[in-house]
């Protein structure tokens, strides 16, 4: 007699060898929770190529197919067809990449796949850089923040350009489901994995993924940090269910800097730049509540 | 049976249709085109009970095909060029994951200059990957070899490739044997997977090894490969005992007697095969070893040829950057550890399509009968350059 | 039998992770003090390494009688795999995890 808010199943192990206070092992572990035994997951070059251990180490209670770096969309949809040919329609086929392999490389694979409608879910785990090759800048990493390969230096050539919405680039796909989802919410992130999972065609999922080692930040922070990314609307957690957007939650903003604060690959941001990136992050949240009121009266 | 005159693409798409893959996976290239569209008519039409993935890129196609049969189905795909050269990093991961897939590759040059006409220059390139290469003549070995990959790539775990001319058979008609999907599901047998995701069977395939680790996996594919060498002699009876023509790793003509034999792949071979007719009525002993199986390399027998010959040639439509062509660098590598001393020499001709006729093979095989009597002067020589020298 | 025979024909990895002892990589070692434990478990559900399982009662048995009716299960920290991240005691609202430098 327990009352617990997230299933009690666990289908990750430990003795996993991802770094401490790791955002995207936690991810894994509610994703696994959600969508149960009957699930095949294939993982593509990212950290989580290496979290499970070397061989024949295993962490996962589902099997998971290894492949290369930009194939994520296209594995899963092979994954998919055999199983459909096979007569089981009824296993979830997972594709689990990071930012990098969903913003960068794998984004024509994963578009192909959206397009042709395949019947799959589609989870970027986005820690905002290259984490497993060391930090380098992926298109998937905010503005201002520090990388082995946006060092500063003393030309101050921290990275530029914003975050790239992946999530936007897959709602142009006119998918039937995508949405964001983060770690510090663990029952809005299993409701969201379930929602996806009663749907027949391509879901994506968003997961911000807190990164100690690459964010520079104190491990046991991580679940705080995700949490500050929503309140502070860096990262709203929103879905977009056919057609209509719904914000999952509105909750009273704390100041950006609260955010970028205890994040020491923000640490060189000057006053004046935290107020472009809070600026931008109103702006963002603005154009979100539009989208959210314009959809819900159009497909009312 | 049926006798159809068709074309070399739909050859292998009939070929892909009998053996009765459950995904396929491709992009569309010319000149392999045409194969992919059959198959998706015969897919549309429910001849072919699959589900056809219509991919992004050759690269997803590969990867498509990789998951697939890692979940337990007989895939197929078909590329040509630029395709495969985009497939390359997933060519290497089939054989790695060690899944039977089979594919298609219609011969076609590499650019720039962009080219769609016909060389080995995109299969060549891809020697090093681990795939068993088949390397067809006619539109008939088209079709057969497809369904023969299957039953050698099964037997072995690794990935095989049937690779037919651009154009030259890709889009001509020959007449070919259409087998009954009897005598075909007789042959080759329902897939039977020997590993796969399965629900239930928690795993992780592909998964990371240390260097104390990995050199035994790259090893066990070199076994395979050499395993394959007999299982394709095999299989390649067999298939003659079911449908009457038999294959092996190569296609001898006339090199029992031959003086001079030229070593080569592909359709080109028939043409050197009706030279060596005209040669043998002027009295000049030539003979053809057309090789069919590139990977597996049929070592034993070019040595068996070369033990009686006294000077090879070989004919490579491609070109390594370095020294030669590819086939040229493998028979000599064959050689040199074995009893034959003889001479080699390598001729690069027909790149991109260039015409490879009666005259020129003539003048290849007069050169090898000069440098048997007057040494190779030149160990690697481009067949038909326009360099004003009037050579050839 | 030597390794060559032993080993598939590609990497099939299906020995449990639970093999590799995660716990030699912890600095601090979070202590929860079961008088101050309402057995909310969030330290269980935000764990990234699984290192936090839930036990029936025994000697991790609630004292005060208004948890005890509610909850019979307790969280209780597997040492050997946790990998001492702080996370746990950083999200317990009660602050019942404490963070103790490893001796």
């Amino acid at each position: 007699m327990v009352k617990l808010t997230i299933p009690e199943e666990e289908y990750m192990l430990p003795g996993h060898v991802a770094c401490q206070g790791c955002g995207a092992t936690i991810a894994m572990r509610y994703l696994l929770k959600a969508l149960g035994g009957k699930t095949i997951v294939s993982i593509p070059a990212c950290c989580w190529a290496v979290i499970p251990g070397v061989y024949p180490s295993r962490t996962l209670e589902v099997p998971l197919l290894y492949t290369a770096f930009e194939t994520t969309g296209a594995s899963i949809s092979g994954i998919r067809a055999a199983l459909d040919m096979m007569g089981d329609t009824e296993t979830t086929v997972v594709g689990f990449a990071g930012d990098g392999g969903t913003a960068d490389i794998g984004l024509q694979s994963l578009s192909g796949a959206v397009e042709r409608g395949e019947n799959v879910i589609y989870v970027m785990y986005d820690n905002e850089a290259y984490m497993n090759t060391g930090i380098q800048r992926s298109s998937s990493t905010p503005a201002g923040a520090w990388t082995t390969t946006t060092p500063g230096g003393s030309k101050k050539e921290w990275k530029k350009r914003p975050k790239k919405s992946v999530i936007e680039i897959m709602i142009a796909h006119d998918i039937q489901y995508a949405a964001t989802l983060t770690v510090s919410y663990p029952e809005d992130f299993i409701k969201k994995v379930k929602r996806a999972m009663e749907i027949k065609g391509p879901k994506f999922l968003q997961v911000l993924s807190p990164c100690p080692t690459g964010w520079k930040s104190d491990p046991a922070k991580a679940v705080e940090l995700a949490r500050l990314a929503v309140q502070s609307r860096v990262f709203p957690l929103y879905e977009f269910d056919h057609g209509k957007y719904k914000i999952s939650m509105k909750p009273k903003q704390v100041p950006v800097r609260e955010y970028l604060k205890p994040q020491g690959r923000f640490r060189h941001l000057t006053d004046e730049e935290i107020e472009t990136i809070q600026m931008h992050t109103d702006e963002q949240w603005e154009i979100l509540l539009a989208k959210e009121k314009f959809t819900n009266e159009l497909y009312k | 049976m049926v006798k159809k005159v068709i074309t070399g693409n739909g050859a292998s798409a009939n070929g892909a249709r009998l053996a009765k893959p459950k995904v396929i996976a491709a992009y569309p290239i010319t000149p392999q085109t045409s194969i992919i569209e059959k198959l998706a008519l015969m897919v549309s039409n429910g001849e072919l009970d699959a589900k056809f993935i219509k991919v992004e890129s050759e690269h997803s196609a590969m990867a498509a095909c990789i998951a697939a049969q890692n979940t337990g189905v007989r895939t197929y795909t078909a590329s040509s060029s630029h395709g495969l050269a985009l497939m390359h990093e997933l060519l290497m991961w089939a054989s790695g994951a060690r899944l039977p897939i089979v594919m298609t590759d219609v011969n076609r040059a590499m650019g720039p200059p962009w080219s769609i006409w016909a060389d080995q220059q995109d299969t060549i390139a891809q020697r090093d990957t681990g795939w068993i290469q088949f390397y067809v003549a006619s539109n008939q070995e088209a079709l057969d070899t497809i369904i023969l990959a299957y039953k050698v790539a099964e037997t072995v775990n690794l990935p095989a490739m049937s690779i037919e001319d651009a154009f030259i058979l890709s889009h001509t008609m020959e007449s070919v044997d259409i087998p009954e999907q009897e005598t075909v599901d007789s042959f080759l047998p329902p897939y039977e997977p020997k590993f796969r995701l399965k629900v239930g069977e928690p795993m992780g395939f592909g998964s990371l090894v240390m260097p104390e680790g990995y050199m035994e996996f790259r090893y066990k594919i070199s076994e395979a490969m050499d395993e394959a060498r007999n299982v394709i002699r095999t299989v390649g009876k067999e298939f003659g005992e079911t449908f009457g023509r038999k294959y092996g790793l190569v296609e001898e003509y006339k090199t029992d007697d031959a003086e001079v034999v030229l070593v080569i792949a592909g359709s080109v071979a028939s043409t050197a095969m009706e030279v060596v007719d005209m040669m043998r009525d002027e009295g000049k002993k030539a003979g053809v070893l057309r090789i069919r199986s590139f990977r597996p390399f049929p070592y034993e027998e070019i040595r068996k040829v070369a033990k009686q010959a006294g000077l090879i040639g070989v004919f490579d439509r491609s070109y390594t950057g370095g020294f030669g062509g590819a086939i040229g660098t493998e028979v000599k590598g064959a050689l040199y550890n074995s009893d034959a001393s003889l001479p080699v020499k390598n001729y690069i001709a027909g790149l991109g399509g260039r015409d490879i006729t009666p005259k020129v093979l003539r003048k290849i095989f007069e050169d090898m009968f000069e440098s048997l009597n007057g040494g190779v002067k030149k160990e690697v020589e481009w067949v038909g350059l326009r360099d004003g020298s009037g050579r050839w | 039998m030597s390794y060559l025979d032993e080993i598939p024909i590609t990497p099939i990895a299906d020995k449990p992770s639970t093999a590799n002892r995660t716990g030699t990589w912890r600095t601090f070692r979070p202590i929860i003090e079961y008088e101050k434990c309402t057995r909310c478990m969030i330290c269980w559900k935000f764990c990234p390494d699984v290192a936090i399982t839930l036990e029936n009662g025994g000697e991790y048995e609630a004292t005060n009688d208004k948890i005890k009716q509610m909850v019979d299960k307790a969280p209780v920290i597997d040492y050997v795999h946790c990998k001492g991240c702080g996370i746990c005691a950083n999200e317990c609202p009660v602050n019942a995890i404490q963070m103790v430098k490893e001796g």
